[in-house]
């Protein structure tokens, strides 16, 4: 084992040895294939292969590419408020953002899951985690937009989350922070005495409408829970936690937490979990929490909740097991064939890889038992070691699969990707990163059967890649074919927020599926007005509601009489039945309120406080038509 | 020529006008006419359908957005409605298909012939009431329009395709229209070959 002296002397070492040869050619051509302009070059009009849709990190939202071209084709707010379309301002959106914190329109994102039908993309919702305040959003896929977002309680810092069972039966969210659960003011250094704890959230997906519900809680001792990924196949049963600061540090954690050498990798049973839960072994327990629904073309509900089934893990054997793991592990990463668990050491010098299936031969087995964690069971080392890759990289941190045998790790601190080969665990090839990379995505990576040929690594410097922009930089997504026995990297791309992670779905699964307008006979907005001749005005006392349509190139009615201090509501509603036509909608000066952009056949509210007298125009801010400029009117506000 | 007009039909050829008749009832099912539209900004086309009693978009919404790109131009709305001729289409089809049905209690050559010339008229009458409507939707331009170019009329081609602004607009019979087509064919092999077996006969 490395002393983190000696780790830091490797670094310096490795990373000079890695930059020398660099620095006489420079960077930017390094092993890039000659051909690589031709390979990710998508001619006007025609399409790109793969949607890739990276998590925003600090933004909170999700951002949507083609593959190869690399080029950016929507942001899909999530968990911030988005100007451009009135998200998270509007009467429509904005309960999507309460919280039992109140308001929350930021978050910081970092993964993304794909629904799943028997471990195979399904194409119909991705998933987001909102690390900050525990969340967990659903994205349809039809129509690219957030529909659900689920508060987690009695968690801190939803970081392992949402990885989803083999088919999407549950999504996994675990706690990164342990904390006092149930919340109270204790010594932060009670935490070193197990004063703190995690959960695990197993949370339901229902199999048709996609509704989230929290299914059941499990009570796990105080340790930093890091990512995760479910089983498939023959651990179709298992989800796999990693976890950090097993030392349970509470101060200077980067010293404190790096001591031991080796932490856990933590298995749990789900499905056994779900059957202590039936059989009543489940308690009831507090914790406050909202689910925010949006139903196509209606206002988001917002619902409160309270208290959830909690489970201890000495109440339902079988179901928890510590496989311990160098050192610090942030991924955990299960191989295409459900065999494999590959544990991303942050600070080890191997990448480990457990066998599942010795994982089952030995579980129970007390000779393989090196001791017990509050009730949970820790496996010896060396009983559930399928093997172990020797001296890949610095900071390997995240794995994913080709499907061919191969395996892929992102190393952050030696700035590079390695491919290794399953079973032999023998590296086949480096490739580097610029720079730091942290998660790695195979399209289809994550599920049965991966779609092996572009692989993109998610970096987080990007020094000397780009134009300079002052003094913060863009991170940078960098991509590779992997189809052939040799990687190639084909290009880089600068790339909005930080892409955390990103899961990559063929087009073919989605681009047939897409929504293209909302059908006006079907919408069921309360304040729709489907016709122009129902356009109207209606006085409450002091509240006026405007039912208004909106389609190219005028807004009916259009002139508004109010007076100061009376509450405005524009019910809009665009009657378009034509793709790609949306209306904007817009007050000069309105203050607390953006931009509405109203798609084919939908109603969104804006709400307006008539302010001091005047004359305040209105007008429409997507460019819908040769006389969009003339799409404008005026609302007059008297004493 | 009078043994011709009361020559009776020979069997397979009262069959072949019996499926006429039964095949025109599926012109009720599906549209006689197309016109289709295409422009820069429309690359997935615009259609609309004329039946024998409606019109229709090729879409759900087709319709609504030719009316709407017909509104900066200043064209009428396009709505059945406003066609009356739609109002008594399906009777004029309704008798073509009771005259085969009544040839075949009354089975002779001059039927087929009151067959061939109706269609021949129907044809003629609704082509020219087609060109006249497409006239008048073309012309009859909303002065107060917003989009108003000195000498440009929209009417739509009668057959083929024309270029209008960006707009290329292509009118095409459609299934019903073949069938009606295929109508008149079959009457007037019905009619030639009455007219070698007569021949045949008389030989
Ligand atoms: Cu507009």
């Amino acid at each position: 084992m490395l002393k983190k002296s000696n780790l830091i002397l490797v670094t310096l070492g490795i990373s000079l040895f890695a930059f020398v040869p660099n620095c006489k050619k420079g960077a930017a051509t390094a092993t890039l294939a000659s051909d690589a302009a031709s390979r990710v070059y998508v001619a006007p009009g025609e399409k790109d292969e793969v949607y890739a849709f990276l998590s925003g990190g600090f933004s909170g939202q999700m951002s949507v590419y083609g593959i190869p071209s690399a080029r950016l084709f929507k942001i899909i707010p999530v968990f911030s408020v988005f100007p451009e379309n009135g998200y998270g301002f509007d009467e429509e959106t904005k309960d999507m953002l309460k919280t039992t914190h109140g308001y929350v329109p930021w978050d910081d994102s970092h993964h993304v899951e794909a629904s799943m039908t028997d471990g195979k993309q399904d194409g119909r919702w991705v998933f987001l985690n909102a690390n900050n305040t525990p969340r967990l959003a659903r994205i349809d896929l039809k129509s690219f937009e957030t529909k659900e977002i689920l508060e987690i309680p009695n968690t801190a810092g939803n970081h392992a989350s949402p990885f989803a069972t083999e088919n999407t039966e549950y999504l996994m969210a675990a706690t990164r922070f342990s904390v006092p659960i149930p919340q109270a003011s204790v010594a932060v250094d009670s935490f070193s005495k197990g004063g703190f704890k995690g959960t695990i959230s197993m949370v339901k997906v229902d199999k048709n409408t996609g509704r989230l519900s929290i299914e059941l809680q499990v009570l796990v001792p105080g340790f930093d829970y890091d990512l995760s990924r479910c089983g498939k196949k023959k651990s179709h049963d298992w989800c796999f936690f990693s976890s950090y600061n097993s030392e349970q540090a509470h101060k200077m954690l980067e010293v404190g937490a790096s001591k031991k050498d080796k932490d856990f990798i933590l298995a749990f049973n789900w499905v056994r979990a779900k059957e202590c839960k039936d059989q009543g072994k489940a308690y009831n327990f507090g914790g406050e929490y909202v689910n925010n629904f949006r139903e196509e073309n209606k206002p988001a509900v917002s619902t409160k909740l309270s208290g959830v089934k909690m489970l201890n893990p000495k109440d339902c054997p079988g179901m928890m097991y510590y496989m311990p793991t160098p050192k610090s592990p942030h991924g955990t990463d299960v191989d295409s064939t459900g065999e494999y668990i590959v544990g991303g050491g942050k600070l080890a010098s191997v990448i480990p890889v457990h066998s599942f299936s010795k994982m089952i031969e030995v579980k129970d087995k007390k000779e393989h038992h090196s001791t017990e964690i509050e009730g949970i069971p820790v496996l010896k080392y060396e009983s559930t070691l399928a093997g172990e890759v020797q001296k890949p990289c610095l900071g390997p941190l995240h794995t994913e699969f080709d499907g061919q045998g191969y395996a892929y790790t992102s190393c952050f601190v030696s700035s590079e990707v390695v491919k290794w080969k399953l079973g032999t665990w023998e590296v086949v090839q480096h490739l580097p990163a610029y720079y730091s990379v942290g998660h790695l995505s195979i399209v289809g990576g994550s599920s049965t059967e991966p779609y092996g040929k572009y692989l993109i690594a998610m970096n987080k410097i990007t020094k000397d890649r780009y134009l300079p922009v002052g003094m913060e930089l863009p991170q940078s997504a960098q991509l590779y074919d992997i189809s052939s026995g040799k990687a190639e990297l084909l290009s880089d791309f600068p790339t909005v927020g930080e892409p955390h992670y990103s899961q990559m779905i063929p087009a073919k699964l989605l681009m047939d599926k897409t929504a293209k307008l909302y059908p006006l006979e079907e919408n069921k907005h309360p304040y729709a007005t489907k016709n122009e001749n129902e356009a109207r005005i209606v006085r409450l006392g002091s509240t006026i509601h405007i039912y208004m349509t909106a389609i190219r190139s005028h807004f009916k009615p259009d002139i508004i009489e109010a007076r100061t201090g009376e509450t405005l509501y524009f019910h809009v509603t665009n009657l378009e039945q034509d793709y790609d036509i949306p209306h904007g909608f817009a007050i000069g000066g309105a203050p607390n309120m953006t931009n509405l952009l109203i798609m084919p056949g939908e109603t969104r509210t804006f709400k307006w406080v008539a302010p001091k007298p005047g004359v305040y125009p209105f007008y429409c801010t997507d460019f819908c038509s040769a006389l969009h400029q003339e799409m404008q009117q005026y609302i007059r506000v008297s004493p | 020529m009078k043994t011709l007009l009361f020559q009776t039909l020979s069997k397979r050829n009262r069959l072949l006008i019996l499926g006429v008749g039964l095949v025109l009832l599926a012109v009720y099912l599906i549209p006689i006419w197309s016109i289709s539209i295409s422009a820069p900004q429309y690359p997935e086309g615009l259609g609309m359908h004329i039946w024998i009693n409606q019109i229709t978009g090729a879409t759900p919404y087709d319709l609504k957005n030719i009316n709407l790109l017909n509104h900066y131009i200043g064209m009428q709305e396009i709505v059945s409605e406003s066609i009356p001729e739609l109002l008594f289409m399906p009777y004029v089809l309704g008798y073509l298909i009771f005259g085969a049905f009544v040839t075949e209690l009354y089975p002779k050559v001059g039927m087929a012939i009151l067959g061939i010339i109706n269609l021949i008229f129907v044809g003629l009458v609704g082509l020219s009431d087609f060109w006249r409507w497409e006239y008048n939707y073309g012309h009859n331009l909303n002065p107060e329009a917003p989009i108003i170019i000195e000498g440009m009329a929209y009417q739509p081609p009668l057959l083929g395709c024309k270029v209008m602004l960006n707009i290329t607009a292509c009118s095409y019979p459609s299934y019903g229209g073949m069938i009606l087509g295929l109508s008149l064919v079959v009457l007037v092999y019905i009619l030639w070959d009455e007219n070698r077996r007569k021949k045949s006969n008389v030989v």
